[in-house]
């Protein structure tokens, strides 16, 4: 299967010369097509910004990222939002739905933007809302609807445009445990049935676990990569919680 | 240390205090330039006459400067409240630091009089340059001569202005100290996260509430222009004002959803880009500002009437002029008077002097002469009788069509004796004018009117049944309609009716009302003009005016030269007066608008931040910004537009001057541009503001 994302020996610095701090300091990683990649580390190691870079909010200081054939490092301006706009989808922790949109417009503004025929518009938001069970609420507004739903809807935003790579920042942060579990079944069906990339950061190894391959992330380095294979859920998650402990991040983390 | 931080805190809150800044600003200039109208240049060189008007004028303007210093103290102090309460959170960083309320206090007053000196400073400076061009407008619309350019400086203006000021300065402060009070540290700190429920409206009834405001905007609309002659008194005027505000406000409740409504069934155009976002954010801001919006919307419709209404009453009022007085001097006065009449105000008999009495009984010419007047002076001299004969009413001119007009004008004085003119005398004025001369049989007669209203009465009356039996004759109308004409010259229309009768017609001497003399000045110069005046009217100790004073013979007079002073003075204090109110208005309104959409940025902010993450580009989401600040400036605009259009026509209609498109089209451009360059500065203040507060923190 060819590869959606080619990281290649990325580095990010912050501060100046006599203060260097490296967020991210040589990574390389794959995703192949179809993939669910979860990718985990304690607070300060390095992932949020890791996501930020592929999804093009940030800039990397040495490396290259490829989605689809594209070094994305050398894009800019302009070229660089269309291609955030046609290629990626993004899913964030607070939802970032608009407030004064119904979840249909919510959904519909993915295309408009993308100046998308007003035609296909409707169809496609109404097979969307379908396939992650949202069609009862569209015509509400976000504070209308449940945690759960509007992730959901937010969700659905993120694909409708088919992007090449769906990236999840923390999906799961701001729901209860029944919507998580609601939302991780959704991600998995968009994975398996409709053949989603999905690149999700988190760290909460409940959560990683619906994923099928996991890299931990360790100051601003891969230190490690779990791959489920045929382990159930279970036992993976029981390997993530492994790793979790041999990383000896965060106590809080490790339940 | 606390000056520090002041200052650090103006430069660094520089962008949001550019609104509140350009207000300060905006108004002191207004308000030092209307104060400095009396020593500006144009003052020295216009006559005493003028002089006196303009005094009257800057008296008035003294008088209007405590209700604009009102408006502009509650206006400032709304707009500081804004700032305030954009930075409750850095106050209360201030208090979790252990500052006290004393200290924020302070910190808060030296900001206010830092930037109160500054936008004194600021607005003294632009009031003063800007006066120099007002000056020239002065002198413009009082033909006093400015060929000789000198820059003045008002120190009393400067004074007043610093004094007026000063004292809102002192309101606002207070007033922050007494906010600042009452906050609560939680409420501080967690200012910013407080998120408004959206609210919805059905649509149905937004479009049930749109037609049916429209409807109400439609019928006050036809009260005022086409239905205007049944709105004679106040109460009756009350209503389309009620009407007016009721249809606005609906409209502006109803407004965003009813396009909303009518946007989302077009998909075209509301799945076009972030059309959606915007149309959204509009309905939003304008749902949670009906009452604002509603108030803005009626005081720039004021200021737009104001503006263009007056400036096009002095164009029409100058041009009807030359009209209006194409001789130099009406001179008439009362014929045969009775030995006593009752004062109807004093209710006090008064005794007419035999000298009194003898001179009515002659013309005028004959009261000129015994009196020792120059009769070279005149030329041109046409003298006539006017009679007004008891048996001859409005009541009987209007015959069936009286129970009728009485309905409609019940306070019209129908009993009063017409105005009777014989027809060679008319024509003799006439001819002098240059009007229109007539000729009548010697059953007929004819009406002559240019008072709007009342021809609209005589003409049905003369449609109806126009004989008229007087002295067992009977007389029929020549014409079925009014003519155009007048005897005594006005600043406008104002003839309500001359009846024109053959000369063949008998009447008794005694029925002689005014013995009337129109003339020329015997000069070929202004000057020469102006001097022959000075001899008539009486500013002047002549033998003739000493004369007529001691024997109490009243004669009255009207000459080109006072009639053109007086409407000019009389236009140009509306002017003035109108552009001062009409100024603070638009300023007032402009600046709430801006600071009503200023103070939602915080929640735009959030919004166009998720814009920006789902992939918007900056120029989509400039467009969108733009587009919605655009729109929600333009909305009230747009009505106050529509209602102005009526507004301007009817205050036309009620002055009854008579102005044609040509002449309404300068005074709207200028309006036009008045209101571009302000309400375009604060749009632009608003969108580079919005610009940077959801750019911030990327």
């Amino acid at each position: 299967m060819s590869n959606v994302l080619e990281v290649k020996n990325i580095e990010k610095y912050y501060g100046n010369k006599t203060n260097l701090t490296k967020a991210i300091d040589g990574i390389s990683f794959n995703v192949s097509e179809g993939e669910f990649v979860g990718i985990m580390g304690a607070s300060g190691s390095g992932k949020t910004t890791l996501l930020n870079c592929i999804s093009t909010i940030d800039r990397v200081n040495a490396g290259k990222i490829i989605i689809n054939n594209q070094d994305i490092t050398k894009l800019k301006g302009n070229k660089l939002n269309k291609f955030r706009r046609e290629e990626l989808g993004f899913i964030f922790q607070d939802f970032n739905l608009l407030d004064t949109l119904t979840a249909y417009e919510n959904i519909a503004l993915a295309l408009t933007i993308q100046k998308e025929n007003p035609k296909q518009i409707d169809k496609k938001v109404k097979e969307v809302a379908e396939k992650l069970d949202i069609s009862g609420i569209l015509n509400k507004y976000p504070y209308q609807i449940s945690g759960g739903q509007k992730q959901r809807v937010a969700s659905a935003r993120a694909i409708i445009t088919n992007p090449k790579m769906v990236l999840a920042d923390e999906p799961t942060g701001a729901l209860d445990s029944k919507s998580a579990r609601q939302l991780l079944e959704t991600f998995e069906h968009l994975n398996k049935k409709l053949g989603a990339t999905i690149l999700m950061v988190t760290h909460d190894a409940f959560t990683a676990s619906y994923a099928e391959r996991i890299i931990f992330i360790k100051d601003g380095k891969i230190f490690n990569e779990l791959i489920k294979g045929e382990d159930t859920r279970k036992q993976f998650f029981e390997k993530i919680i492994e790793v979790q402990t041999l990383l000896g991040g965060d106590l809080n983390d490790v339940i | 240390m606390l000056f520090k931080l002041s200052l650090r805190n103006m430069k660094k809150s520089f962008k949001d205090y550019a609104i509140y800044f350009l207000t300060l600003v905006l108004g002191v200039a207004i308000f030092y330039m209307f104060n400095s109208l009396d020593s500006q240049q144009a003052m020295l060189q216009v006559s005493s006459s003028t002089r006196d008007m303009i005094r009257l004028l800057v008296d008035l303007l003294g008088m209007m400067s405590v209700f604009i210093a009102i408006i502009l103290g509650f206006l400032i102090v709304y707009a500081n409240n804004f700032l305030v309460n954009r930075r409750k959170r850095e106050f209360g960083i201030y208090m979790t630091l252990g500052m006290g309320r004393r200290q924020i206090s302070g910190i808060i007053l030296l900001e206010t009089i830092l930037i109160g000196i500054l936008s004194l400073a600021v607005g003294i400076f632009i009031g003063v340059f800007a006066s120099q061009f007002m000056s020239i407008l002065v002198a413009k619309l009082f033909e006093a001569d400015m060929s000789e350019f000198t820059f003045v400086f008002s120190k009393d203006a400067c004074i007043k202005t610093c004094i007026y000021f000063a004292v809102m300065y002192l309101a606002v402060i207070v007033f922050n100290t007494l906010t600042i009070s009452r906050y609560k540290l939680i409420n501080l700190i967690t200012a910013i996260r407080k998120n408004e429920k959206v609210k919805i409206k059905n649509p149905i009834i937004s479009i049930l509430v749109f037609i049916i405001s429209a409807v109400i905007l439609g019928y006050a609309y036809y009260m005022v222009t086409g239905g205007v002659y049944e709105l004679d008194t106040a109460d009756e005027l009350l209503k389309p004002i009620l009407m007016g505000i009721i249809g606005t406000v609906g409209i502006f409740w109803s407004l965003s959803g009813f396009i909303l409504r009518v946007i989302q069934s077009n998909k075209k155009i509301y799945l076009k880009g972030t059309n959606m976002f915007v149309l959204r954010q509009l309905n939003n801001k304008v749902n949670t500002n009906i009452v604002s919006m509603s108030i803005i919307c009626l005081m720039l419709f004021m200021t737009i009437s104001v503006l263009s209404g007056s400036l096009s009453i002095k164009s029409a009022l100058d041009s009807q002029l030359n009209e209006f007085t194409p001789i130099d001097v009406n001179l008439y006065k009362t014929a045969y008077l009775p030995e006593s009449y009752v004062n109807s105000y004093t209710g006090k008999t008064v005794y007419n002097t035999e000298t009194q009495i003898e001179d009515s009984k002659y013309p005028v010419s004959y009261t000129l002469k015994t009196n020792g007047y120059d009769m070279n002076n005149l030329k041109d001299i046409v003298e006539v009788a006017i009679y007004a004969i008891p048996e001859w009413t409005l009541e009987t001119s209007l015959g069936n069509y009286l129970e009728t007009a009485m309905k409609q004008f019940s306070m019209l004085a129908y009993d009063t004796p017409e105005t009777v003119i014989k027809i060679s005398d008319y024509n003799k004025i006439a001819s002098l004018y240059g009007n229109e001369q007539y000729s009548l049989n010697d059953d007929e007669y004819m009406v002559l009117c240019d008072f709007d209203q009342m021809i609209n009465i005589r003409n049905e009356a003369l449609k109806q049944n126009s004989n008229i039996e007087i002295n067992g004759k009977t007389y029929h109308a020549k014409y079925n309609e009014c003519k155009y004409g007048f005897v005594i010259m006005t600043t406008s229309n104002m003839n309500g009716g001359i009846i024109l009768v053959p000369d063949s017609f008998e009447i008794k001497k005694e029925n002689t009302e005014q013995y009337f003399l129109a003339a020329n000045y015997n000069a070929d110069t202004d000057d020469g003009r102006q001097e022959i005046e000075n001899t008539l009217i009486g500013s002047e100790n002549t033998e003739f005016v000493n004369n007529i004073k001691e024997k109490g013979i009243n004669l009255d007079g009207n000459s080109k030269i006072s009639l053109r002073e007086a409407s000019k003075g009389l236009a140009t204090i509306i002017i003035f007066i109108a552009i001062y109110l009409g100024i603070i208005f638009l300023i007032a309104s402009s600046a709430i608008l801006a600071l009503k959409q200023l103070t939602e940025s915080s929640d735009n902010k959030q919004r166009y931040t998720i814009l920006r993450k789902i992939g918007c580009d900056e120029k989509m989401i400039n467009t969108a910004l733009f587009s919605q600040i655009f729109i929600f400036f333009m909305m009230p605009l747009a009505l106050a537009i529509v209602h102005s259009i009526f507004g301007i026509k009817f205050i036309l209609s009620i002055l009854a001057v008579l102005a044609s498109p040509d002449e309404l089209l300068p005074s709207i451009i200028v309006t036009a541009i008045i209101i571009g360059a302000i309400y375009g500065v604060y749009f632009l203040a608003t969108y580079f503001g919005s610009k940077n507060i959801i750019k911030e923190e990327e």
